[in-house]
Formats: C-alpha cells, sequence, structure tokens
C-alpha cells in the first residue's frame, strides 16, 4: 500500500440550468408582454430588446417577440419597469390558473 | 478608439445559466452575465465567498459556463497570480485570468493580496462587485458600505465612518487600467473590459452593484436606483488609463450638462438611508457639488 498511490480528489461541477430549482416558483407577479406596444414587435425588425439586456436571469429571449421563460423567471419586474413602451405589465400570479403554472 | 457597443452589438452567446440562486432581480447578475461576454470564453474565474458564489451554484451544478476557481476569502488576487505561474509553465498566452470578488473580499479582507498582486504587475483582470456590504451573510457593514447606510451591524445610526475609495487605492498602484461601473450601465462595463483586455500588469474594475434586499428597495426598480446613483453625481464612472483619469458614460454627459439630480432622491429611494436627517443629506449635497465644480472646472481648462 504505501501512500504512493494516495490520489487527492478535487470537487468539481457541471454546469446547467436551474441550479436554484425552478426560480419561477419564487414569482410573485409575472410579466406579461402587449405586443401591439413592443418596438420590434410593431417594426417587425431587431431593435430596443432593452429588457433583454436588463433581464438578471437571462430569460426572456432576443426575438421577435421577446419571449420569456416562465419556468425561472423570478417576476423582479425589472424587465416592465425598464421597458420604454410599457409593454410589459407585471400580473399577480394567482390570477393565473392552476394548469397554468404547470 | 474602439466603437461603442449596443445593445443589438453586445454578443448574444451567454455564459450564464438560468435558475441561479441569486436573489429576485440581483444587480450583480446582470454585470456578471455582461462581464462574462466581454471576458469572453478563454477565460479562467477566481471567485472567493460571496454572492457570487451562491450564484454560482451548489456542488456539483454550477450556473456558469466557464472553469472558476473558488477560493478562501483572503487569497483571491493571490490564487490568480498561482494561474497565472501555471498557465505560464503550460505555455498558454491565450487565456485571460479574471477575479470576481465583493466589497467585502476587496476592500477588507483581500486587499492585501490585492494589492501585493498589483505590485508584482500579475496580467490579470479584477473586478470587485460593490453592492456595499457582507451581503450574503445577512448584510453587514463593509469598509466600501457608505456614510449613514443602515446594516445588520450598524442598526440605529447607520454606518458612522466614510466609505473606503477601493478604486483610488488601486489607482496609486499605478496600473495601466483602473474603471467603475455600474450594473444599471452594463453596456459601459462591457466596453472597458474590452478595452484593457490587451494591457499589460493588473487591471482593476470596481463595480456598483444595486442590490434589493440589503439596499431596501423593490427589485423592480434596480436599474432606476443604481442610476440614480451616477445622475446624482454621488457615484461617478470614471477610467484612469495609465495615470490619466477621465470621466465616461453617463458621468462624462453630467459634465456636459452641469445639473446632478439632488441626491435626496439617491437616498430616499432605499430604506437603508432612512435614518439620513435632512442636515446629513445637505452636508453630502454640499460634499457632492464641491467634487463636481472641480470636474466643471477642469472641464473648462481643456
Ligand atoms: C475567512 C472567512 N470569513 C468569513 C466568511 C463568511 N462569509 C462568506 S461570504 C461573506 C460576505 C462577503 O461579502 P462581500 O465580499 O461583500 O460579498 P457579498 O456577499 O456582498 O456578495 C462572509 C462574511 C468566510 N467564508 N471566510
Ligand atoms: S423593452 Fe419593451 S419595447 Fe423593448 S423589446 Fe422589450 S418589451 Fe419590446
Ligand atoms: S426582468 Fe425579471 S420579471 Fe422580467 S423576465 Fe427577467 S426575471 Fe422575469
Ligand atoms: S443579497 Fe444582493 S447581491 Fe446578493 S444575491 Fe441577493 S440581490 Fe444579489
Ligand atoms: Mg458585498
Amino acid at each position: 500500500m504505501g501512500t504512493r498511490n494516495y490520489r487527492r480528489k478535487t470537487s468539481h461541477s457541471e454546469h446547467g440550468p436551474g441550479d436554484g430549482g425552478r426560480t419561477g416558483s419564487w414569482r410573485v407577479e409575472r410579466p406579461i408582454l402587449d405586443k401591439s406596444l413592443c418596438i420590434p414587435c410593431k417594426r417587425n425588425k431587431e431593435a430596443c430588446f432593452i429588457c433583454w439586456l436588463f433581464c438578471p436571469d437571462i430569460v426572456i429571449s432576443r426575438t421577435i417577440p421577446p419571449k420569456i421563460d416562465l419556468e425561472y423567471c423570478k417576476g423582479c419586474g425589472i424587465c416592465a419597469e425598464e421597458c420604454p413602451t410599457k409593454a410589459i405589465t407585471m400580473v399577480d400570479e394567482a390570477e393565473f390558473s392552476k394548469e397554468d403554472k404547470e | 478608439m474602439q466603437a461603442k457597443t449596443t445593445i443589438l452589438s453586445l454578443p448574444t452567446e451567454e455564459f450564464v445559466h438560468p435558475g441561479t440562486r441569486a436573489c429576485t432581480g440581483c444587480g450583480l447578475a446582470i454585470a456578471y452575465r455582461v462581464g462574462l461576454k466581454a471576458l469572453g470564453k478563454n477565460t479562467i474565474l477566481v471567485v472567493p465567498p460571496s454572492c457570487l458564489t451562491v450564484l454560482q451554484g451548489l456542488f456539483p451544478v454550477a450556473s456558469t459556463k466557464l472553469p472558476c476557481l473558488n477560493v478562501t476569502f483572503a487569497s483571491t488576487a493571490a490564487a490568480a497570480t498561482g494561474i497565472l505561474a501555471t498557465l505560464k509553465s503550460q505555455g498558454k498566452t491565450n487565456i485571460q485570468v479574471a477575479a470576481w470578488a465583493g466589497d467585502g473580499g476587496t476592500s477588507d479582507i483581500g486587499l492585501q493580496a490585492l494589492s501585493g498582486a498589483a505590485e508584482r504587475g500579475d496580467n490579470f483582470i479584477y473586478l470587485c462587485y460593490d453592492n456595499e456590504g457582507y451581503m450574503n451573510t445577512g448584510v453587514q457593514r463593509s469598509g466600501t458600505t457608505p456614510l449613514g447606510a443602515i446594516t445588520a451591524n450598524t442598526p440605529f445610526k447607520g454606518k458612522l465612518q466614510q466609505k473606503k475609495d477601493v478604486p483610488a487605492i488601486m489607482a496609486a498602484h499605478h496600473l495601466s487600467y483602473v474603471a467603475t461601473c455600474s450594473a444599471a450601465y452594463p453596456l459601459d462595463l462591457y466596453d472597458k473590459i474590452i478595452r484593457c483586455k490587451d494591457m499589460p500588469g493588473a487591471k482593476y474594475f470596481h463595480i456598483h452593484i444595486p442590490c434589493p434586499p440589503g439596499w431596501g428597495y423593490d427589485p423592480r426598480y434596480g436599474i432606476k436606483v443604481g442610476r440614480l446613483a451616477v445622475e446624482t453625481g454621488y457615484y461617478d464612472l470614471y477610467e484612469i488609463v495609465n495615470g490619466e483619469f477621465k470621466l465616461t458614460a453617463a458621468s462624462e454627459k453630467l459634465v456636459e450638462k452641469r445639473k446632478l439630480v439632488p441626491v435626496r432622491e439617491y437616498f430616499r429611494a432605499q430604506s437603508r438611508f432612512k435614518i439620513l436627517t435632512d442636515e446629513q443629506i445637505a452636508d453630502i449635497q454640499n460634499q457632492i457639488d464641491a467634487k463636481w465644480a472641480a470636474y466643471y472646472k477642469k472641464d473648462e481648462q481643456q
């Protein structure tokens, strides 16, 4: 035996989403997009995307229309607050039916 | 001069996954995400205990796609030096080493190691994200907590001392690059990191980070609060390139406008400053006005 073959192992992680679980369940308000007010939707070309830049949880896509991943959106409301045209409003989670949450 | 990055030209590749453990509306999450875009995929991170280790995740899941060495509190910059030495011995020259540490881990506990690495001229980027307190452990005061802020251990009168000026301490090391940034201005952070990447020696960033539970505001106002700090002239965005100081981004525009938002608006947006009296606020306003009068004067002389 001796000590020669002892190996010291260090821990390492694999990367992936949802380390904090399905963080959408933290949400008390849900961001709802009104496409008729959203700049890239109206112009049908890439523009604005301020919501995409500031979303702390990287759950808004940089697409037309911007899509919000409700599985992980924590409902901070920064997108709604920063949107220049008020295209996003925060709605009480309790307004949505149970199936909707699944 | 490099062209200014816009939202549309910002790279879309992400190095952070959704679903992190960071609080709802965390300012650090914004700065970290955009900062990693600028650092790029050939980066090794060094991170001490902090909210960032929480954001990065619990073993065995990591929310960051880049390799990261998690080190003890006092050793961040020394560990970065060690990685640089290893890379050198392996003949790898195209890898960026970037240390990200909190204000406690920088202004108090890691200052010695950082000063040593800066003085040695070790070639890495050090980013201090300043949420102005030991937030991860429940909002205790740090060297960079501002005067008057209520924390868990300054509960009645707020902090009695001034904020430690860490970027000035780092500038006194005659670094090639020192910059202040804010999570409310992520594109400015992006451009500054890109600008300094090929500069020699240690590069230092100080990033102001709005933090809803630590500062006491509704998460949705995070960017507004961060912007108010700059628009009131309370927190300045600048860079010091080879000793040359220059206001940047929104702070530079304030010099043109010659008009600051009253600092009262910044304080009254956060519950941590609720014990500041009108006299104290007037006093701080006078200090800000004096600081900006000097900026205006310098501008006129140019
Ligand atoms: C030597 C040592 N002392 C104390 C701690 C406990 N600790 C972990 S994180 C932390 C707060 C760090 O504050 P800061 O660097 O400002 O980062 P933030 O949590 O605010 O992001 C403390 C005190 C520790 N991990 N190691
Ligand atoms: S910020 Fe508002 S207008 Fe701009 S892309 Fe997002 S939702 Fe549309
Ligand atoms: S900014 Fe906040 S509320 Fe809006 S999508 Fe992102 S996490 Fe959800
Ligand atoms: S305490 Fe503040 S900095 Fe830390 S994770 Fe929460 S919001 Fe972010
Ligand atoms: Mg801190």
